[in-house]
């Protein structure tokens, strides 16, 4: 019984949280606080086999589900506040609240006479005489699982299913666009320059320099440079004079004045090859 | 038992409210779920209260038929999501005109 007043109010409050929180993706992790704790409570009520299906069906897969499926929809999906019916949200608390009070009164008001046990029932393994009543007292409705579960995976298939209404683009095709595109706009048919590889960093935030010292934009992911995590210009020349410092001299003479050229600008200036001739 | 059928039954209740006013389609699922399991939390301890494991047995057939369901219900999510841009449950209210 500790366990048990240990664990509810946690997952009390897991719950109650799930009706707060603004964002998707805390409402899920909550729930799986939520159904750790109602595998605990299972193996303290002597199930341990439904403990671990709660762990490995309810955790490993359908929270994991709900965590994809919020991916693909976007993370930061949050719940507008706006009510649509009037007093809706005002009423659905209210009846909640009288649906909890004659649920808790009516329970509790309930006499559920001496607790049995399942040490009996238990008695070959909790496994094996599952398995006993599943497959005799159970078995009708175990095969009709199997066709459930069949209708679940088609109907699965078939809405994520998508017709192809265009052509599935060719290697052949994709090189006509590029060159296409080269002709009309100028640009560059060529795969994008390779991040920078420096004395210190080879990392894909560090951009590659062009031959006149300023950083080559194309270089790094779209996404690192959103993130803002791009390493500029201007900072690598700073590394580059402290690694000079270490080295007690300047091992390149020429390096020092790249270093100061690229110092004055602030931000990595756009040297785009490809924008500049439109050529033909 | 009582205090297990006590939380199974608070559970049950916040996850009714959290369908009713909850926006978002998938806490609306995540809310089903929570009912779901408040529900298998009382058929496990009533199979305890009676000694008998038809209880368990039934909570397990409920899990089965849980995970079929947020599967289907996922599914046709990610569907609507994908024609109308939107997750939200008021935003598909074409049959409604």
């Amino acid at each position: 019984m500790n366990t048990f007043w240990v664990l509810a109010p946690v997952m009390v409050l897991a719950a109650l949280g799930i009706l707060f929180v603004r964002k998707a993706v805390h409402a899920a992790l909550l729930l799986a606080i939520v159904m750790i704790g109602l595998a605990c409570l299972y193996l303290s009520l002597n199930a341990p086999f439904l403990a671990l299906v709660q762990i490995a069906v309810y955790m490993g897969a359908i929270l994991m589900l709900f965590l994809f499926v919020l991916m693909l929809v976007g993370v930061d999906a949050a719940d507008s506040v706006v009510e649509t019916i009037k007093g809706q949200r005002f009423l659905a608390v209210l009846g909640g609240l009288i649906l909890g009070a004659l649920l808790v009164v009516g329970l509790s008001q309930m006499s559920l006479g001496a607790v049995v046990g399942l040490d009996d029932a238990n008695a070959p393994g909790n496994i094996p005489a599952l398995a006993d009543l599943l497959f005799s007292k159970y078995v009708f409705a175990f095969e009709v699982t199997s066709a459930l579960l069949i209708t679940a995976a088609v109907g699965a298939m078939v809405l994520a299913h998508r017709e192809r209404l265009e052509p599935k683009p060719t290697q052949a095709s994709l090189a006509a666009q590029r060159m296409q595109d080269y002709a009309l706009s100028g640009k560059h048919p060529g795969p994008l320059p390779t991040p920078g590889v420096f004395a210190r960093h080879n990392a894909v935030d560090t951009p590659a320099l062009l031959p006149d010292g300023t950083a080559a934009e194309a270089s790094v992911s779209r996404v690192l440079a959103a993130r803002g995590t791009v390493r500029s210009a201007p900072a690598m020349a700073g590394d580059i004079a402290d690694i000079e410092r270490q080295l007690g001299e300047a091992p390149h003479a020429g390096r020092d004045q790249t270093a100061a050229a690229t110092t004055e600008e602030e931000a990595p200036a756009t040297t785009n090859r490809d924008e500049e001739a439109p050529t033909s | 038992m009582t205090p297990y059928v006590l939380l199974s039954a608070v559970l049950f209740t916040i996850g009714s409210v959290g369908v009713l006013t909850r926006r978002n389609a998938i806490v609306v699922f995540m809310c089903i779920e929570l009912m779901l399991n408040a529900s298998n939390l009382a058929l496990v301890a009533f199979a305890k209260q009676h000694g008998d494991l038809d209880g368990q047995v039934t909570a397990f057939f409920v899990m089965v038929v849980a995970a079929a369901e947020v599967v289907i219900g996922l599914a046709i999510i990610m569907t609507i999501f994908r024609t109308r841009r939107s997750a939200s449950v008021d935003d598909a209210s074409l049959l409604k005109y």
